[in-house]
């Protein structure tokens, strides 16, 4: 059971802090331009595959510096002569910009690497098992991927609340007219934010590819959790973003070892529902089984209670 | 004008002649399967067989003498999105479909093609399942254009837990499969089996995921470990065996394994690299170390063009049983290829008999249980170059594999 229990949250922790490296970006470039960018997860899989290019051709190393560098450029660009464009004519373009980013980017990757999954591969290197908890092994990569998204949560921390930079895109987020007025560049602030919001998701793309699967769909998998992230925690809050990624991937990856269901809850009132009518059915499901949709019952439920998020100060 | 030139013309003009002609004249095959997403490795591996098997007819002149063509749908492991293919390829003049991947998916197709046909009469569609086993559709949702070339899910369980049987190691079992139609199938099955045959074997943890949707199993495994199992039996297919036999390998859990697809691409990797020597068990209708000549030039033919082994016997089987069924009937009809298909006897592809039972349109043909390690001198085929492949360890005779069916077919007027 221990060895359970230290197992799953090893592997949640190491998820949520996956999920915070793209949720850091998406949750930033919502605070300062109000837009929920819908090709977050896109950039998050352009990572990956450039990463898996890269990594052909120089190695994993390289690639994992170079990939997210060309996303930054990339999303920087697409701040500059897309988003800027269109923001003047209000958020409900924007939205469908980001929106239309998305298919366009996953439609580029699929006609350059086609749609089945690529052989990205764990570098030899980092191939075996780093540790042995009890008897089960916990492999290198994987602790790779855990230390270095904790690194770039350090590193954005500090940057954030403790450098001049830090300080402006702070004030950006909430009183960008009075920072312009102030003189600093806002729209490159934008600019930069964007590419670095990018960037991350891209270096999450590159540690992800070879553990989970590089394909054309995989924006499409993790997309909809990224908003569950930020929605959770709070629309612009980073600290909120960072604990409710921890809070998702403990709660994936908990629900999934519990085989409790509304049957066990309720078998001290001796009440069951004929099998095989719908009731019957729903109280025989376990947590496990609904382990998937946990993290989106927690958005309906934090829309309806506390619709700021858990650690935001501002409506949704 | 000299010689040369008026051949040329003559040439030209032969091809813009016979060109539209040889088009038309083309038996078109749409292969709907999931080429994207989660399923795309199994898809991608079907279509290729298919190709390779096209292309090999067409070598040898074709059926009636004309080629065959195979037309590929990617229908994303979706019934809606099958549908839809299925209605794009009777649009471009196509009455051959076939498909494999889903049961789901299947039983929506079935469903279709019946209908289809109902209202289009003489524009019939011929539907072939080479590998969705959800014993239902050979069953209650039997139809006279389906046809199912590969055993269904309970006769697979039910060879598989015949072999079970005598081995006195397993004493834990963990059920994993996936959560839909066939999965259900798998592990109810497999519990009413195993309660049968071993009641002193205990089940340990009964698990269902969703399709095709997880991209890292170490949860699933975390929790296997903790439940002290020996054993595990799961019906999971494509990226989803791949993926968990990954996700096992990667935590070091050291159990048997009882399965229906772990030769899918990247499975035999992921054993490879825990080292469970002959602890994988897969039941299947073939493999490419059984020493028969005629199974093995295929195999190593495939392997030469694309660098694959031959996943699907049964699609050898399908192919050359549809190839007979035309050429019978002189036609492309589907009507007339259904009536040749539905009781016909063939040698199958690694040899032995094989029938289709006219009753509910099941095939019957012997299976193997193979286990995956290391191969003696006489084993010539690994897999994903590991060095490791399949050897057979036991095999059951058709005849031993025919069940019951509860299916009352509803037959064409004709």
């Amino acid at each position: 059971m221990l060895e359970l229990v230290i197992i799953s949250i090893l592997n949640g922790v190491q998820f949520g802090m996956l999920l915070f490296l793209m949720a850091s970006g998406l949750t930033l470039i919502f605070s300062m331009m109000g837009v929920l960018n819908f090709a977050h997860a896109s950039f998050y899989m352009l990572g990956a595959f450039f990463g898996f290019q890269i990594a052909r051709w120089l190695g994993f190393w390289p690639a994992l510096l170079i990939a997210p560098a060309l996303v930054g450029i990339i999303g920087a660009l697409v701040e500059r002569y897309g988003l800027r464009n269109v923001h003047r004519q209000g958020h409900v373009p924007e939205l469908l910009f980001t929106f239309g980013l998305a298919y366009v980017i996953e439609e580029v990757v699929q006609m350059i690497w086609g749609k089945a999954p690529v052989d990205f591969r764990v570098p030899a290197l980092l191939d075996f098992p780093a540790f042995t908890i009890f008897t089960t092994n916990y492999p290198a990569y994987k602790l790779l991927m855990l230390l270095t998204s904790a690194g770039i949560f350090l590193v954005l921390f500090i940057v954030l609340t403790r450098t001049r930079i830090g300080l402006v895109i702070q004030a950006a987020l909430s009183h960008p007219h009075m920072v312009a007025h102030l003189g600093h560049n806002v729209p490159l602030v934008f600019m930069s934010v964007f590419g670095v919001g990018s960037a991350l998701a891209a270096i999450a793309g590159v540690i992800a590819g070879p553990a989970l699967v590089t394909q054309s769909n995989m924006a499409g998998l993790l997309g909809p959790i990224l908003f569950v992230v930020v929605v959770v925690g709070g629309l612009g809050s980073l600290a909120g973003a960072f604990a409710a990624s921890l809070l998702i991937g403990l709660v994936q990856t908990f629900a999934v070892s519990v085989n409790t269901s509304l049957a066990d809850v309720f078998a001290f009132a001796h009440v069951t529902p004929s099998p095989g009518s719908i009731l019957g059915d729903l109280w025989t499901v376990t947590l496990a089984q609904i382990a998937p949709i946990l993290p989106y019952l927690l958005l309906v439920m934090v829309l309806i209670l506390k619709p700021t998020g858990l650690w935001g100060t501002r409506e949704t | 004008m000299g010689a040369k030139q008026l051949w040329g013309l003559a040439a030209v003009a032969a091809l813009c002649i016979s060109a539209p002609v040889k088009a038309q004249e083309t038996i078109k095959i749409a292969f709907i399967d999931p080429l994207s997403g989660g399923g795309a490795s199994t898809g991608e591996a079907g279509l290729k067989t298919y190709q390779f098997l096209a292309d090999q007819l067409n070598a040898k002149g074709g059926v009636l003498s004309r080629r065959i063509e195979i037309v590929s749908y990617d229908n994303k492991l979706n019934p809606q999105e099958s549908l839809i293919q299925v209605q794009k390829a009777i649009d471009a003049g196509i009455r051959i479909i076939t498909q494999g991947n889903g049961s789901g998916v299947a039983a929506a197709i079935t469903d279709f093609v019946a209908k289809y046909n109902d209202r289009n009469p003489g524009k019939e569609v011929l539907y072939l399942n080479y590998a969705a086993v959800d014993p239902v559709l050979t069953n209650e949702k039997c139809n006279f254009w389906h046809f199912r070339f590969d055993a269904n899910s309970d006769i697979k369980m039910e060879a598989l837990t015949n072999y079970m049987k005598p081995r006195s190691n397993i004493k834990k079992v963990y059920l994993i499969n996936q959560d839909y139609s066939f999965g259900h199938a798998v592990r109810s099955e497999a519990r009413k089996m195993l309660s049968a045959k071993r009641p002193d074997i205990q089940i340990v943890g009964d698990e269902v995921h969703p399709l095709q949707k997880i991209t890292d199993f170490a949860p699933y495994v975390a929790k296997i470990k903790a439940s002290g199992a020996d054993s595990i039996i799961t019906g999971n297919w494509g990226q989803d065996i791949a993926l968990l036999l990954k996700a096992a390998a990667d935590a070091g859990l050291q159990v048997d394994w009882y399965t229906y697809y772990a030769g899918s691409v990247g499975g035999p990797t992921g054993v490879k690299q825990t080292g469970l020597n002959h602890r994988v068990f897969e039941i299947s209708e073939g493999s490419a170390n059984i020493p028969y000549a005629p199974a093995q030039e295929i195999e190593k033919a495939l392997r030469a063009k694309y660098d694959i082994g031959l996943l699907y016997p049964r699609v050898v089987n399908e192919m050359r049983m549809l190839v007979t069924a035309i050429e019978q009937a002189k036609s492309t009809d589907p009507g007339k290829i259904a009536l040749k298909l539905e009781d016909m006897k063939v040698t199958v592809f690694n040899g032995g008999e094989g029938f289709m039972r006219a009753a509910d349109h099941q095939f019957f043909q012997p299976m193997y249980i193979k286990s995956f390690g290391e191969l003696a001198a006489n084993e010539p085929f690994d897999e994903e170059k590991t060095g490791w492949g399949w050897r057979v360890i036991a095999k059951v005779d058709t005849a031993d594999t025919v069940l019951p069916t509860v299916c009352k077919m509803k037959r064409p007027s004709t």
